[in-house]
């Protein structure tokens, strides 16, 4: 799950992670109010939403008067942000955050990350704030510094001192950034983060560090023990399928294509939309149904997969393991009462009692349903299917 | 032959009384395993599916000379139990409970590795020595006994992909569902060196899917350790880049993870790379044939 840099930068407080004092704002009345409650005479006006290279994409501005401030609430409010990450479509902004202008000396790179490979976090500095990691990666590997924290142990403070070295601070400044990275770990581990980024970690001209920005994304499966991270969702963010989906234990990615999919198990699902691919369709959609395929898990993955227009014929393709395909294959027909069903339903159920699932979808004798094979004949009759094909 | 399990693997299960647990604890004791009792703490003294019930592992090893254990206790409790096991001397623990956090599990992992104990999964469907030994939720019917070696990081594909193996008039050793979690067990390296020194074991059937760097890994190791064939099927080519917020997880290994990537390293090292999950079965016996 991800969150806000508005809400990131909450946690980071409680943690003594120094950053610029800000409020959150709904509107251009309130990001006035915002500014005034911060005084001085420079402020940020930033878009809050999911995606980075807000700043590219015009949704972070510098305010030198109130006045400004009220126009370019007015201008970021309600626009459509395009960023590197957010695709084509963009993304709407909903609030925005004034933040205390900072005067900037120097801007660096912090970030906590798993390592897989090392099975433990593992801290990533660089001197090249505000650029993005991949690319100083890719140029200049050497600038990067990478610190991997035994969990056992935790932060020490000879990995503070790696990373103080290993950027070049200044003497004066190794205690305070120290303390900086220790803090942020320690957020790390208690909030159970799956990634934390601060890009630039920035240097004030009086010497403080400062997080000038805020990413945390954090492990789904850890969520339970963190009701006040679950309480940071923010629905506006998240697509409305793709939730649906999820409340019924299914889950849904849409793609462009229009051969809807339904399968069981995340592997086999991609392997689905690999095979349609390489036969020259286009999938969809990514839809797992999870390991129990039902009459009501089916019926909400057809209704689910049906809201996108563009699908011009379903394929249902279940390896039936300890859930019987007999018992699929009554789930199927159910759910086509369920639901209305309109478009070609290309069915392939493999495994446990196969033969007396094909005999049951034969013998309903529904005229959209056509049955397949393999996965091979499934995919192939699918595609044709969406491609006008009679079968 | 086969690795790791066979006829005479004393298994015990974790959460052996809950709904999952119950269910296919009694479907591995259909297959034949060897499940000689069960862990639920609170229950122990009793019976359950005709076999002990103990409270903690320890007294279950001790009374039972189990070996290893089957997992399948709730999320949240899941590092506890794996670590629990480590401590009582379990050699392998084959973790089927899918959502344990990721922090819990570099616990887990480390203490297992401390202590000797191999893991497998979590979130995984387990592992079986076709006709010996089943310690998992698959459909045993469909592996039947043969000589090739299958691992795979998703479920459903490893029953894909065993079916086509059989259908083409093979059979599988041993098949092991690794997992797709970032903190996992036994991996592909662990697995074809075990798979390369098994007499049984003729080809190996491999199944990747995108993100992590495991698969670019067992390239490098399958270059200057693995002499029988391989075949391979990464998942996901089509699937769009993921909504990650930042790439930091991938600059670690230097690598994106994507599928494309990983085929050509694997290509690149002699392995039989397909496109799609429907041509595995042709492919192990266009290779076998030769």
């Amino acid at each position: 799950m991800n969150i806000h840099e508005y809400q990131a930068k909450e946690i980071f407080k409680k943690y003594n992670v120094p950053t610029p004092n800000g409020y959150i704002a709904f509107s251009e009345e309130e990001a006035v109010q915002n500014a005034q409650k911060l005084g001085g005479n420079i402020w940020v006006v930033k878009a809050q939403i999911h995606a980075g290279g807000r700043g590219l994409g015009g949704g972070v501005k510098l305010a030198r008067s109130l006045a400004e401030v009220r126009t370019l609430a007015s201008e970021i409010l309600g626009m459509t942000l395009v960023t590197h990450q957010t695709g084509s479509a963009g993304k709407l902004v909903h609030k925005v955050y004034i933040e205390e202008g900072v005067d900037i000396a120097d801007e660096l790179y912090l970030g906590i990350a798993l390592d897989r490979a090392k099975e433990m976090p593992v801290i990533i500095a660089s001197r090249e704030g505000g650029m993005e990691i991949e690319k100083v990666a890719h140029t200049s590997p050497d600038k990067i510094i990478k610190i991997a924290i035994d969990p056992f142990i935790g932060f020490q403070p000879y990995h503070g001192r790696e990373l103080a070295f290993g950027l070049g601070l200044a003497k004066e400044e190794m205690s305070s950034f120290i303390q900086f990275a220790s803090n942020l770990y320690k957020a790390y581990i208690e909030k159970d983060a799956e990634l934390i980024e601060i890009n630039p970690l920035v240097k004030t001209k009086s010497g403080n560090f400062v997080a000038l920005d805020g990413k945390i994304g954090f492990d789904d499966n850890a969520l339970f023990r963190h009701p006040e991270i679950e309480a940071m969702r923010d629905l506006t963010e998240e697509n409305l399928a793709e939730r649906e989906a999820s409340q019924h234990g299914l889950s849904y990615v849409k793609l462009d294509g229009n051969v809807g999919c339904m399968v069981n198990g995340a592997g086999l699902a991609m392997g689905t939309m690999d095979t349609i691919n390489h036969l020259g369709g286009t999938p969809a959609n990514f839809l797992d149904v999870g390991g129990s395929a039902n009459a009501q898990t089916v019926a909400t993955g057809f209704k689910i997969i049906l809201k996108d227009h563009n699908v011009k014929s379903i394929f249902v393709n279940i390896f039936g393991g300890i859930v019987r395909c007999d018992r699929i294959a009554n789930g199927i027909l159910e759910a086509t009462k369920l639901v209305n069903v309109d478009v070609p339903v290309i069915v392939r159920l493999d495994g446990t009692n196969a033969v007396e699932a094909a005999e049951i979808l034969k013998n309903a004798n529904i005229k959209n349903i056509i049955i397949a094979t393999d996965l091979n004949d499934g995919a192939k009759k699918a595609v044709a299917a969406a491609n006008g094909d009679i079968l | 032959m086969s690795i790791l399990i066979n006829k005479d693997t004393k298994v015990i299960v974790q959460g052996f009384t809950g709904k999952e647990g119950s269910f296919h604890a009694e479907q591995c004791l259909a297959y034949g395993t060897k499940i000689v009792g069960g862990v639920t703490p609170g229950k122990g003294g009793t019976t359950h599916l005709e076999k002990p019930v103990f409270d903690t592992v320890s007294s279950a090893v001790k009374a039972t000379g189990a070996t290893v254990s089957m997992v399948f206790v709730p999320p949240a409790f899941v590092a506890d139990a794996v670590m629990e096991a480590a401590d009582a001397g379990i050699e392998l623990s084959v973790i089927i409970t899918e959502g344990a956090p990721i922090r819990d599990m570099q616990l887990a992992k480390a203490y297992a590795t401390k202590k000797g104990m191999k893991t497998i999964g979590p979130n995984c469907p387990g592992i079986i020595t076709a006709g010996e030994c089943k310690i998992g939720i698959m459909p045993g019917a469909i592996f039947k006994k043969g000589n090739i070696g299958l691992i795979s990081k998703s479920g459903t594909l490893t029953y894909e992909s065993a079916n086509q193996v059989c259908q083409e008039g093979f059979g599988i050793s041993t098949a092991v569902g690794i997992g797709g979690d970032p903190i996992i067990g036994l991996s592909y390296i662990d697995l074809l060196a075990l798979f390369e020194a098994d007499a049984e074991t003729e080809a190996i059937v491999m199944i990747g899917e995108i993100g992590g760097d495991l698969e670019i890994q067992a390239a490098s190791y399958i270059k200057t350790h693995i002499t029988k064939p391989i075949i391979a099927f990464i998942a996901g080519q089509s699937a769009p880049e993921g909504k990650r917020m930042g790439h930091a997880g991938a600059i670690i290994s230097g690598s994106a993870g994507t599928a494309t990537e990983k085929m050509a390293a694997l290509a690149a090292v002699g392995v039989h790379v397909v496109q799609t999950p429907a041509q595995i079965g042709t492919k192990v016996a266009e290779v076998l044939k030769k």
